[in-house]
């Protein structure tokens, strides 16, 4: 029975949320502290918390955490199969949708224009990143639209600054692999932050 | 019979393709911290740069998609570069390859979490990682930036900045700007051909 229950609230999170993550926490909430008292919210922020730090999308995060502090290793299994289920028919059914129409003029009309927007959209995702590691999660636009929260030489952070530009140049320049470079961004983080 | 959706791979190799597949989406999973466009930007890498097995413009219509349905990013971008790689078979690979990191890694965390969301060594780790991060999300950034000023097309570049400008200054939902976008393609289809969006077979 409680394995039902995890499997249906876990699709409902699968099923509804677009956008990814950050559209996923909502409802992850709803299903897990508040429909069902699995987590009190302190833990759920916990969750949250550990989610970000750790690889995976959030809902599959969730799904394996709760599912194992209610009923075990197959709680965890049987609520990720919940959560990827819907996207498993539907995004399945797009792919075919796409691969046989993809030769129609107003499809390939609209893809053209959702290329550029696409773009647009990792662009931000990288920037925000980037302004949460350069200055701790200050928003620059605050400044320009209120006048409030200037933000000053101390705010930033000069070890995440000089990390990123020398990642950014070797990933450029040099073309190494991608994960050498976070893994070695992790290591220069740790080794220069002890240190000063 | 017509394959459901047209795999690049002569029949004879699919096993060690399937394994190859199984390994890539298993290592970048495991690797990949952050949200969804960060795992988009190291599939693109390893599938389009490194093995060659999808083109760069598939790869940002695949984007679209795995954006705009529901679930996560990550999984539907897997489901859809399975179908693509290897079909059905291809398909439920690269999802196991996804979840089975996070699975592993969190039913590990959850047995000792309180001590591993306070350790300050974990945190300037993962500190050093986003830096890291944004340096990958933003290399690819100017990869394809670039091919789209190439296009010298006005309305590309309109699409691209209006899109950016919603997105990280007014925080609009991702869902509204890629059917906007949409909406712009099937204006640009009425306008070109003077008839109605529907597919003429």
């Amino acid at each position: 029975m409680i394995y039902l229950q995890l499997f249906l609230s876990f699709l409902q999170v699968g099923m509804f949320s677009i956008g990814g993550g950050y559209a996923a926490m909502p409802l992850i909430q709803k299903q897990v502290a508040e429909t069902h008292t699995w987590l009190t919210m302190s833990e759920f922020t916990d969750l949250i918390t550990i989610a970000e730090m750790t690889p995976g999308p959030i809902a599959v995060n969730s799904a394996t955490f709760v599912g194992i502090r209610i009923a075990g290793i197959p709680g965890a299994v049987i609520a990720t199969l919940g959560c990827i289920l819907p996207s498993c028919f539907i995004v399945s059914l797009l792919a075919y949708i796409y691969y046989r129409y993809r030769g129609v003029s107003t499809l390939q009309n609209v893809l053209s224009s959702l290329r550029p927007a696409v773009v647009a959209l990792i662009a931000a995702a990288g920037l925000s990143i980037l302004q949460l590691v350069l200055l701790q999660g200050k928003n620059p636009m605050d400044f320009f639209l209120t006048g409030e929260n200037s933000i000053g030489l101390t705010d930033i952070n000069w070890i995440g600054g000089g990390l990123f530009l020398a990642a950014f140049v070797t990933l450029r320049k040099l073309k190494w692999n991608p994960i050498l470079v976070m893994a070695l961004c992790g290591a220069a983080g740790l080794g220069l932050n002890l240190l000063i | 019979m017509k394959p459901f959706i047209p795999s690049p791979h002569p029949p004879g190799n699919r096993r060690k393709i399937l394994i190859q597949l199984f390994l890539s989406t298993l290592y970048i999973s495991a690797f990949t911290f952050g949200g969804g466009f960060v795992i988009i930007t190291f599939i693109k890498r390893k599938f389009v740069d490194e093995l060659h097995w999808i083109d760069e413009q598939e790869m940002l219509d695949l984007t679209a998609l795995a954006q705009s349905s529901p679930g996560a990013i990550a999984v539907n971008a897997a489901i859809l570069v399975g179908w693509r790689v290897a079909g059905f078979a291809g398909m439920l690979v690269a999802v196991a390859g996804t979840i089975l990191p996070p699975m592993i890694i969190l039913s590990v965390i959850s047995f000792f979490y309180a001590a591993f969301a306070s350790n300050r060594y974990v945190a300037l780790v993962l500190k050093g990682m986003q830096a890291g991060v944004a340096a990958v999300i933003l290399d690819v950034v100017c990869s394809l930036g670039s091919k789209v000023l190439k296009e010298r097309s006005v309305l590309s570049l309109f699409v691209m900045a209006s899109a950016f400008v919603a997105t990280y200054i007014f925080n609009i939902n991702v869902i509204y700007i890629i059917l906007a976008a949409a909406a712009v393609g099937i204006c640009k289809q009425i306008v070109l051909h003077r008839k109605p969006g529907i597919p003429t077979r």
